[in-house]
C-alpha cells in the first residue's frame, strides 16, 4: 500500500555537517509542494561534533507535531544509523555511504531497504567539498519519494542566492546527482517504496509562493514583535532564543530598529528599560539564567510602571542544565520572579500561531497598563519549524494606552500644577509623557513614590500606591481573553497545558479519536493573571483531569491548584529535555483508563475522588506511580 | 580648555538656577561633598543651552544617586549599577535628549563595573559623573572599590587588603574619548568641566574626587587641599593617549585634577543606521507592510 503524502523524514550526522540547513531545505521543498510540515531537531551544545539529527515530518493536513516513527533515514555517520534505526517503520529506508563508514547488512534489520549512494566518491567527483554530501542526501530522499525535483531546486537556489551563482549551481548539480543516482541505482526501491510525496496543485491560492509559511517559534515571534511596533531590541545571546537576535539584526534596516548586542542579560533587560521609559517599544528575550540576572530589572520596571516585554524561551534547568533542549521548568519561577508584591502579566504560546498574537497582545497590555509582560516559550517552539497561513496582518491593532499631549501639559503648568507621572487613577493607570515633552518634567524612581515619582516611605501613601499597581491588572483583565476548551463538553479525559505540548496534544487527541477515546483540551495562554473561574469550571464538569507538562514537579498543576483549590488527577511530566510525542500521551491517557477502570471496581464514587493522583514520568522507565511516590517528587 | 572658557564666558541661558530647585529636602550629611558637585551640576546644566527639559538626569542607588530628586530635570533614579545601561536605552530610544548619568563610586565601580568599561568602549554621547568619596555611605561606610589599599572603617575594622580601581587609567583603558577627574571642593573648576564633557560627542567620563564628611576620614577636604593641582595649569597634552595613561597612575603627594584625555570618535549612534534620518522615538510603529515583505520570504 502506498502512503500518499505522509512521510518522516530523518537525517543525522555530526555537529557541523550541515544537517540543520540540509533540514530546513527539506521542510521548504515540502511546504512549496503546499504540503503542511513540522519539524524538530536535536543538537548537542558545542559546535563541531555530537550528534545531530533533524526530524521532517510532512502531510497534506495540517501538522501540529513531531512523532516516533520515521520512513527515510538519512545517514551521514555510523551513529545515526545506531541510534535512529529502531524508529524506523516496518519496510522504511536508509540513506547512506558504505564506503564512508561501512555497516553490516547482516546484523540489521531486513524489513528495511538500505540503499548505499557514494557520497564521497560524488563529492568529489564534483570538486566540492565534504560538507556537500548533504545535498546529494536531499536530492536522494526526494527521488525515493519521487518528488518533483523542480521544488528542491528552487529552494536551493534560495538558500545559496547570497554566496553567488557557481556556488547555487554546485549545490543544484550535486542534488540533482543525488536524485539520479537513485533513480538509475534503485528504481525498483522506488517503485515499491511504500511512502510517496506529490505537491498539491489544487488551488492557485496554495500555489508555491503562495500564502502558506514555514516559521519558528522565534520567527514568529519576531515577525510579532515587529508588527506589534518594536523598534528596539536587545538581546545577549542564548539557546534557544539567539533566533530572536540573528532575526532581529537581519532586518534591522529594513525595518528602521535599532538592534543592541549587550554586555549581559542585566544590561539587556536596563537598556530596554530605558528605551521604553524614553517612549518607544522595544524587546528583550533570554533562557532562564539570563532571565535570572534580569529579575531585579523586572521589579525595577514595576516599580517605575515602565511597559516591558521580555521573552523566556526555556531549556532544561538548573544553571547551564541542557542549553539545547527542551523543558517548561521555568513556570513557578518566572510567575514568581522578582522580590516584592507587584502584578505581571504571563503568556505562553502554543504554537507559531499562538506565537505571533502573543507579541502583539503583550505589546498592547505592556503599555496600556503600564505592566510587565512576560512571554514564556521553549526550545522545542522557539526552534521548531511549522507550516502555517501567513499571519494576518490586519488584525493587529495598536493600542498605546494613555498619554498626555504638549497641550495637556501646558494646561496643567497654566493651573500652576505639575504633572503627576504616578497619578492615583480608578483603573491604576496614570498618563505617560514622553521625557524630552515640555512641562513635563517628573521624576521616576525605584524607590516607593509619591504622585510625582518622589521618594515616599509614608505607610499611607504605600498603601495607595501598592493598591493602585494592583488595579492595573484587574483592569487589564477585561482585555484578557478566557480559555477555551476544545473538545467535546463530556469527554472521558479533560487534559490542561500551556506551551508547546499543544502540538502533541492536539495530535493525540487525533489518535485516541481512533481508539474511540473522548479527549478534551485546555489551553492556558494566560498564565498571570491567572483564569481561575474558567479552570475551576472546567475542572468540575471534567471527569477525569490530566495536566501536560515538562517539568519535574508539575508545575502547572500546582498554579491550578493555588488558584482554584481543586487538584488534577493525573500527571504527565516529562523532563529528559525531549518534547512531548502525541503517541506517549495516547499511551499514558489509554494507561490511565484501564486503571481506572479497574479501581472503579473497588471505588464506587470514584470521581469525587479527585485526590488520587497517577503520575507518569517519561525518562524514569515509563511508570506509573502511585500518589506516595508523586508527593514524593513533589516535595 | 580655552574652548570651555569661550563657552562659559557667553552663556545663553534658557533657564536660570532657580528654575532647577525642587520642593525635596536634600538629606546629605550636612558639610558633605556632594553639595560641591550639585553645585557645580546645576550651574553647569543652566549653562548647556539646553532647554530644561531636553535633558535627562539618570542615577544608580548610593547617596550620590539621590542627585535627580534635586534637580528639576527628567530624571530617574534606577538600580544599582544599572545605570549607564538604561541610560544606553534611553539615549538609542531618543538620540535628541542630552543624557547626564550620576552615580557613586560603589554604583559605578563595583556593581557596575561590566557596564562602565562597555560603556566607555561604546560611546553613546553621554556624560557619566561619578561622585567618588572612596567609601559606602548609604549603607554606612563600608570600604569601596576606590579605598585605598590599609583604609579602616567602623564598619570594616580591618584594613583593606586590595589595591583600589583607578577609574580614570580604566576609562582610558576602556576607550572612553573624554576623560576628567574634578573635585567637589573646587565648583567652578568641576562646572567648567561638566560643561566641555557634555558638549563632547561622545562617552565623556568625570571622576570627582568627594570627600565624606561622615565616613571618610583619610581623604577629607584638608587631604585634597594639600594633594590636586590642575593638569590646565601645566598645559597638559590630553590628546596623548599613553601620557594621559602615566598621568592617571599619580596619586600620592600630588593629586591631578582636569581633563586627562580627549579624543574625537564617531559615536555609537552616529553609526547606527535606524538614527541617521531621525530620533527611533519619531519613527512610526506601524511596520506591517515591512512584515509583510519579509513573511514572505518564509513561503
Amino acid at each position: 500500500m502506498v502512503e500518499m503524502n505522509k512521510l518522516v523524514w530523518k537525517i543525522g550526522g555530526e555537529a557541523g555537517y550541515g544537517i540543520m540547513s540540509t533540514g530546513a531545505m527539506f521542510a521548504r521543498a515540502c511546504l512549496r509542494g503546499n504540503l503542511h510540515v513540522f519539524d524538530y531537531t536535536e543538537y548537542p551544545s558545542l559546535i563541531r561534533g555530537g550528534h545531530n539529527n533533524y526530524a521532517v515530518r510532512v502531510e497534506e493536513k495540517e501538522v501540529h507535531s513531531q512523532i516516533k516513527t520515521v520512513n527515510i533515514l538519512a545517514a551521514l555517520n555510523k551513529e545515526t544509523i545506531d541510534l535512529h534505526l529502531d524508529q524506523l517503520v516496518f519496510h522504511g529506508a536508509v540513506l547512506y555511504d558504505q564506503d564512508d563508514f561501512p555497516i553490516d547488512l547482516s546484523k540489521l534489520r531486513k524489513d528495511v531497504s538500505y540503499l548505499h549512494i557514494p557520497l564521497l566518491k560524488m563529492v568529489r567527483d564534483y570538486k566540492a567539498e565534504r560538507i556537500m554530501r548533504n545535498n546529494i542526501l536531499l536530492g536522494a530522499s526526494f527521488a525515493l519519494v519521487s518528488y518533483d525535483f523542480a521544488i528542491v531546486e528552487s529552494v536551493i537556489k534560495d538558500f545559496f542566492r547570497g554566496k553567488g551563482d557557481e556556488v547555487v549551481q554546485q549545490n543544484i548539480g550535486l542534488a540533482k546527482a543525488g536524485y539520479n543516482y537513485i533513480i538509475d541505482n534503485y528504481k525498483s526501491v522506488v517503485d515499491s517504496f511504500p511512502c510517496k510525496l506529490r505537491k498539491i496543485v489544487d488551488d492557485q491560492k496554495t500555489l508555491a509562493h503562495g500564502k502558506r509559511i514555514l516559521v519558528t517559534g522565534n520567527e514568529a515571534c519576531s515577525l510579532g514583535a515587529l508588527a506589534a511596533g518594536c523598534k528596539f531590541v536587545s538581546i545577549y545571546p542564548m539557546t534557544p532564543i539567539s533566533g530572536i537576535l540573528s532575526f532581529m539584526e537581519r532586518y534591522e534596516k529594513q525595518f528602521s530598529i535599532v538592534v543592541k548586542q549587550p554586555e549581559d542579560e542585566i544590561a539587556g533587560i536596563n537598556m530596554v528599560i530605558g528605551a521604553w521609559h524614553a517612549g518607544t517599544r522595544a524587546l528583550v528575550a533570554t533562557s532562564g539564567g539570563g532571565f535570572c540576572l534580569m529579575v531585579e530589572g523586572i521589579g525595577l520596571a514595576a516599580m517605575t510602571e515602565t511597559p516591558l516585554v521580555v521573552i523566556n524561551g526555556m531549556r532544561g534547568g538548573p544553571s547551564t542544565g541542557m542549553p539545547t533542549w527542551t523543558e517548561q521548568g521555568d513556570l513557578q519561577f518566572i510567575l514568581h520572579a522578582g522580590h516584592g508584591d507587584f502584578p505581571k502579566i504571563v503568556l505562553a504560546p502554543g504554537d507559531v500561531n499562538d506565537a505571533f498574537s502573543a507579541m502583539i497582545e503583550a505589546f498592547n497590555l505592556a503599555e496600556k497598563y503600564q505592566l510587565v509582560v512576560v512571554v514564556l516559550t521553549d526550545k522545542h517552539l522557539n526552534e521548531s519549524h511549522k507550516s502555517t497561513e501567513q499571519f494576518d496582518l490586519s488584525a493587529v491593532k495598536i493600542e498605546r494606552g494613555k498619554w498626555l499631549s504638549d497641550a495637556d501639559l501646558l494646561t496643567i503648568t497654566e493651573q500652576n500644577k505639575q504633572y503627576k507621572r504616578f497619578a492615583f487613577a480608578q483603573d491604576g493607570v496614570s498618563p505617560r509623557v514622553i521625557p524630552g515633552q515640555k512641562n513635563g518634567i517628573f521624576m521616576a524612581t525605584s524607590d516607593e513614590h509619591d504622585e510625582f515619582g518622589v521618594f515616599d516611605e509614608e505607610a499611607p501613601n504605600r498603601i495607595k500606591m501598592m493598591q493602585k499597581r494592583f488595579q492595573k491588572l484587574e483592569s487589564a483583565k477585561k482585555d484578557i481573553p478566557m480559555p477555551t476548551l476544545v473538545g467535546s463538553k463530556n469527554a472521558a479525559v479533560t487534559i490542561i497545558s500551556f506551551g508547546s505540548t499543544k502540538g502533541a496534544i492536539i495530535e493525540a487527541m487525533q489518535l485516541l479519536k481512533q481508539q474511540k477515546i473522548d479527549v478534551n483540551f485546555l489551553q492556558l495562554k494566560y498564565l498571570m493573571p491567572f483564569p481561575s473561574e474558567a479552570v475551576a469550571a472546567v475542572l468540575k464538569n471534567a471527569k477525569k483531569v490530566i495536566t501536560v507538562e515538562c517539568n519535574y514537579t508539575a508545575q502547572l498543576a500546582s498554579l491550578i491548584q493555588e488558584h482554584t483549590g481543586l487538584t488534577v488527577d493525573h500527571h504527565f511530566l516529562k523532563y529528559d529535555g525531549r518534547p512531548v510525542y502525541p503517541e506517549e500521551i495516547q499511551d499514558y491517557i489509554s494507561s490511565i483508563l484501564h486503571f481506572v477502570k479497574k479501581r472503579n471496581v473497588k471505588l464506587k464514587n470514584f470521581k469525587n475522588l479527585k485526590k488520587i493522583k497517577n503520575t507518569v514520568e517519561i525518562g524514569k522507565n515509563k511508570k506509573i506511580k502511585n500518589n506516595k511516590k508523586n508527593k514524593k517528587a513533589r516535595n | 580648555m580655552e574652548q570651555n572658557e569661550t563657552i562659559h564666558l557667553q552663556p545663553v541661558n534658557k533657564f536660570v538656577l532657580k528654575d532647577l530647585a525642587t520642593p525635596t529636602k536634600i538629606n546629605w550629611c550636612p558639610g558633605c561633598g556632594d553639595f560641591g558637585i550639585l553645585m557645580g551640576l546645576k550651574n553647569a546644566v543652566v549653562e548647556l543651552k539646553k532647554e530644561q527639559h531636553e535633558i535627562f538626569l539618570i542615577s544608580g542607588i548610593g547617596c550620590s544617586s539621590k542627585t535627580p530628586y534635586w534637580v528639576k530635570l527628567y530624571g530617574y533614579n534606577g538600580l544599582h549599577g544599572r545605570a549607564l545601561p538604561f541610560a544606553t536605552g534611553l539615549k538609542l530610544a531618543n538620540h535628541a535628549l542630552t543624557v547626564i548619568v550620576v552615580g557613586g563610586d560603589g554604583d559605578g565601580y563595583s556593581e557596575g563595573g561590566n557596564h562602565f568599561m562597555h560603556a566607555c568602549r561604546r560611546n553613546i554621547d553621554m556624560t557619566y559623573i561619578v561622585f567618588n568619596n572612596q567609601v559606602y555611605g548609604l549603607t554606612t561606610g563600608q570600604a569601596s572599590p576606590t579605598s585605598e589599599k590599609g583604609f579602616k572603617t567602623k564598619a570594616t575594622p580591618d584594613p583593606v587588603i586590595e589595591e583600589p580601581v583607578n577609574p580614570v587609567a580604566l576609562a582610558i583603558a576602556a576607550g572612553a574619548t573624554y576623560v576628567a577627574r574634578a573635585y567637589a571642593g573646587d565648583v567652578q573648576h568641576l562646572k567648567r568641566i561638566i560643561i566641555d564633557a557634555v558638549a563632547h560627542k561622545g562617552f565623556a567620563f568625570i571622576d570627582v574626587l568627594q570627600p565624606c564628611v561622615t565616613f571618610n576620614h583619610h581623604n577629607t577636604f584638608d587631604f585634597y587641599k594639600q594633594r590636586l593641582y590642575k593638569l590646565e595649569d601645566e598645559q597638559f597634552d590630553f590628546t596623548d593617549k599613553a601620557k594621559a595613561f602615566v598621568r592617571a597612575q599619580e596619586w600620592g603627594e600630588k593629586i591631578p585634577i582636569g581633563l586627562f584625555f580627549k579624543v574625537e570618535r564617531d559615536t555609537y549612534e552616529s553609526q547606527v543606521p535606524a538614527l541617521q534620518k531621525e530620533v527611533l522615538l519619531k519613527q512610526s510603529l506601524d511596520m506591517r507592510k515591512q512584515v509583510g515583505d519579509v513573511m514572505r520570504e518564509f513561503s
